[in-house]
């Protein structure tokens, strides 16, 4: 039984359309992601660097970062709720699930700081 | 022809185990699953499961057959048996109470936690309440839920979180009421359902609509829930 | 059995079905401790089967519609020993209980107005018989006892009523004084055996079609409630009357409703013909369901019957359509290709008359409290015990239930005795105490199971015993093959009370319980064929090869089966109705008897 609810939100509809909504920005990211290397051909350093120069792509990217986090850290709360209970792991099942959602929180901090690094700095 | 049947007697066995049956089919005939139960218990007696109306409206007899839920009484062994092999235990995720006899009171415990009874706090009129057929056409195939437990120890989502998770059979329930023009007390059903748990746990795997034995649909209805969810908030 | 632990109510049902719950919601809202003992999760009991509907002159289908016609035509159709201040009680307040069922929440279908959709059922009229056919049976598509099961259960689970699910009650506790002061039950769950006492006992433990080989009632129906005011010496009335339903379907015994034949569908033998319009000119296939069962064994009889053995007729639906067929019957679509293999919509469902329901039972007046005989011959109210529903007999159906009226006995004299326990607990009702002798006295029965070493089988002894009366006690009835029948459930007795439990466990043994079931089907069995072997006449379903005619000079009675001497005596019908005396638009001789023709 999953006695620890450890949900941001607590409302089941709020996640649901965070979920779907970031779904649908990570989708049009993809898309375009793809689309603009089909069209482009052969990329090198300089078009990527282009590419990311422009301030309407870095927003886009940074909406997908957030969007990344937000949407995995949904699932992946879900999935620690279905798998890591009593049922399996006993009386520390709770314990476990914590370590988990922690490395979970940590990992994807850490794609977002790197990211914003990675767009914003120098 | 082979018969597993899973077998526990908390008196007696320390661990369930699985026992066959060699029967003799009686020429001519296409028994029912629950047929071939009774000629166990004659041969064995302590053999137990649940019984009662025989004709797939009291949903006592919900057991798994060769690993698919369903009712035994209307379930014919020719649909079920494969190469003359039939597995029969009791319907996955429940506590086993005996043999073929599962404890479903947390089942149980998340009907009742949708309140499971028209609300209608204003005063009844002399007759009945009107509905057109329109308005009851939308009960179909909600109502008709025997809670047999097929659907809801189907779902992986229920087997996972049976305390938190309504269920598909709970659910439908809910949404009988929702839809109810008879009833006023949307609001508060909806408010009760709107954590992460009770409804969107589900993952529309669809495992209740491939099982239920009166061939309703929870995950529409669930799909409906969630739509009137949406609704109220925006 | 040392001293057993002890649970304590005000009040306690056995039987959580249509009656039982019904009573129980009355109940509850008492604010009284009361509890439903079942020995099914309660949705599971039997009323979930009814299909048709439930009768009752709500004026849906006909503004005009009065109380009064269903009255008429419930008299009529118990071949007139149905009591008349009952049937003026069931009819007469029927209404009021459909529409709490509706604000309860049960799913009616609905005419084009709103208003509950109301279909024609067999022996229905206007203007007390000369208006022609009626259309008052409620309806929720061809499932509403199963609506009506569940509502009634969501019901209870509204107002907070206490249920032991999974409890079978052993026996009656009677004390000294002959009152009853509640029951010995088990919890199926762990075998664990206690006395349950209550100020008031309620006995809604349905039917015991499961006494014949063939029938539409569930496993479960073995008359359990019955069977237990026979071994609390108390006497049962009407016990001959049997209804066999015009269309069980052939071999599997599983019900296909007389809404089938109210919508449109028919009957017909093996040519073709529609051979009901040779037995009952008017009324047709809607005619009283002991008339049409009659002619259905006799058209079988004269070789018009169908299949291999020419053994059954067949139900005509197809050209109804399948429109109408899936919205109105979408069950027995249903039932018909799992069972008969036959899809309605093409081809005819083979059927027989199967036996379904028990219009004896348990003598009651209005408030559900079981009457007896005291020695000076006269009636008396038994102490601390109810009796509701398809146990008791109040009687509305005298020797022939009418289709539906079954469904609104159940509310209506679930309700009314559930407001009479009310009253009486209110005022201080006090049943006595049971000395623990009484309580010894209501267990020795389990444990005469529990304690036998060897001895025949439940199954094999149970299988005879139903093929016993389904030969000898069936639609059409002889002297000497009752004589046979009565002989055989002599010797059955003997055997049965020798008879082995092979499993003494206590966890959920199901073998206990029938074993337990078995004993209550020898009562019951045993009840039914003295009381049909002594009643010389043919009334309503009881029908006698020897005594072919209604003897309305020596039988307009009630028959009266005493357990103790093992005979049967006799118990005046109530032919005066209040209603005789305050309506003065009445009829003249409107409910006396006449022939009773459809």
């Amino acid at each position: 039984m999953v006695t620890q609810v450890t949900s941001f939100s607590r409302n089941g509809l709020s996640d649901f359309i965070v979920q779907r909504a970031t779904a649908y920005i990570l989708a049009a990211y993809t898309v375009f992601l793809v689309g603009y290397l089909l069209i482009q051909g052969e990329m090198v350093y300089a078009d990527w660097q282009m590419l990311f120069s422009h301030t309407w792509m870095q927003i886009f990217t940074m909406l997908a970062l957030v969007s990344t986090c937000a949407h995995a850290w949904i699932g992946m709360w879900t999935i620690g709720t279905d798998y890591i209970r009593e049922h399996y792991f006993g009386q520390s099942a709770n314990g476990y699930r914590l370590i988990y959602q922690v490395i979970c929180i940590l990992t994807l901090a850490s794609y977002l700081f790197w990211g914003v690094k990675i767009l914003w700095g120098n | 022809m082979q018969v597993s049947v899973y077998r526990y007697d908390p008196d007696k066995d320390a661990a369930p185990y699985m026992q066959d049956f060699d029967i003799e089919l009686p020429a001519g005939k296409d028994l029912m699953v629950l047929d071939l139960l009774a000629l166990l218990k004659e041969r064995d007696e302590t053999v137990s499961y649940r019984r009662s109306c025989r004709e797939g409206v009291c949903g006592s007899d919900g057991v798994s057959m060769n690993g698919k839920n369903g009712l035994a009484c209307i379930t014919p062994v020719s649909e079920v048996a494969k190469g003359g092999k039939l597995t029969i235990k009791p319907l996955p995720g429940l506590p086993v109470i005996r043999d073929l006899v599962v404890d479903m009171e947390q089942f149980y415990a998340q009907y009742r936690k949708i309140e499971p009874y028209l609300i209608n706090n204003e005063v009844p009129p002399t007759r009945e309440r009107l509905q057109s057929p329109a308005e009851r056409e939308k009960l179909d195939g909600l109502y008709e839920c025997i809670l047999c437990a097929c659907c809801s120890t189907a779902c992986p989502s229920f087997w996972w979180n049976p305390d938190k998770f309504i269920g598909p059979a709970g659910l439908l329930q809910a949404y009988r009421f929702l839809a109810d023009s008879r009833d006023t007390a949307t609001e508060e059903r909806l408010a009760n359902l709107d954590d992460p748990f009770s409804v969107f746990r589900c993952r529309g795997i669809m495992n209740c609509v491939n099982v239920c034995p009166k061939g309703l649909n929870p995950t529409r209805a669930i799909g409906h829930i969630r739509n009137m969810l949406l609704k109220r908030a925006v | 059995m040392g001293e057993l632990p002890t649970l304590e109510f005000d009040a306690i049902i056995i039987g959580g079905g249509g009656a039982g719950m019904r009573a129980a919601l009355q109940l509850a809202e008492s604010g009284r401790k009361t509890a439903v003992i079942s020995k099914v999760f309660p949705t599971r009991s039997h009323t979930v089967s009814a299909q048709g509907g439930i009768t009752c002159a709500i004026a849906s289908d006909d503004p005009n519609d009065d109380w009064r016609w269903h009255m008429y035509d419930t008299i009529k159709g118990s071949d007139y020993i149905g009591d008349q201040d009952a049937i003026q009680y069931m009819c007469s307040v029927g209404p009021q209980a459909v529409y709490e069922l509706d604000h309860m929440g049960l799913p009616f279908s609905r005419n084009d107005n709103g208003r509950i959709y109301q279909r024609p059922f067999g022996g229905q009229s206007k203007n007390f018989g000369k208006g022609g056919q009626a259309a008052r049976t409620c309806a929720a598509a061809d499932r509403t006892g199963h609506a009506l099961l569940h509502a009634l259960y969501q019901g209870n689970t509204k107002a907070g009523s206490v249920f032991l699910s999974e409890w079978f009650a052993v026996d009656l506790v009677k004390n000294a004084h002959g009152a009853v002061v509640g029951v010995i039950a088990m919890c199926m769950e762990t075998g664990e055996v206690n006395y349950i006492k209550a100020q008031a006992t309620v006995l809604a433990t349905g039917g015991a079609g499961r006494i014949y080989q063939s029938t539409t009632n569930a496993l479960m129906c073995t008359g359990d409630g019955a069977a237990m005011a026979l071994r609390a010496d108390l006497a049962l009335q009407d016990m001959e009357m049997w209804q066999f339903h015009p269309t069980g379907i052939a071999g599997a015994g599983t019900l296909v409703t007389e809404g089938c034949r109210g919508e449109g569908g028919y009957l017909i033998n093996k040519d073709g013909e529609r051979f009901m319009e040779r037995y009952a000119p008017t009324a047709k296939d809607l005619a009283g369901r002991d008339v049409v069962a009659r002619s259905m064994i006799l058209e079988i009889l004269a070789g018009r019957g169908g299949g291999e053995d020419g053994d059954h007729v067949f139900l005509k639906l197809d050209h109804l359509g399948e429109e109408i067929l899936h919205s109105r019957l979408p069950g027995i679509v249903e039932l018909a290709k799992t069972f008969a293999h036959v899809d309605p919509v093409k081809e005819p469902i083979p059927v027989v008359p199967t036996c379904h329901y028990m219009m004896g039972g348990i003598p009651t007046n209005i408030h559900g409290q079981a009457i007896t005989r005291n020695a000076k011959g006269e009636d008396e109210i038994v102490n601390g015990l109810y009796s509701v529903g398809e146990a008791a007999c109040v009687s509305v159906h005298g020797a022939n239930r009418l289709g539906g009226n079954s469904l609104l006995d159940l509310v209506v004299f679930g309700r009314s005795a559930g407001l009479h326990i009310t009253d009486a607990l209110n005022q201080g009702m006090d049943s006595g105490v049971a000395s623990s002798s009484d309580i010894e006295a209501a267990t020795q029965r389990l444990s005469r199971w529990n304690e036998s070493t060897t001895g025949e089988s439940v199954a094999g002894l149970k299988r005879e015993l139903q093929s016993c009366m389904q030969l000898n006690f069936g639609v059409f009835r002889t002297e000497a093959n009752m004589q046979a029948g009565m002989k055989t459930l002599s010797e059955l007795r003997e055997r049965i009370n020798q008879a082995v439990l092979t499993d003494k466990s206590q966890a959920f043994n199901t073998a206990r319980l029938e074993a337990l079931e078995l004993d209550n089907l020898l009562e019951v069995a045993e009840a039914t064929a003295i009381s049909a072997e002594a009643r010389k006449e043919s009334r309503g379903a009881h029908a006698r090869d020897d005594f072919q005619v209604r003897d309305d000079e020596n039988w307009l009675c009630h028959s009266l089966y005493d357990p103790v001497t093992k005979t049967l005596g006799k118990r005046d019908v109530n032919r005066a109705p209040g209603l005789l005396q305050t309506d003065k638009d009445l009829p003249e001789g409107v409910f006396e008897p006449k022939e009773r023709v459809y």
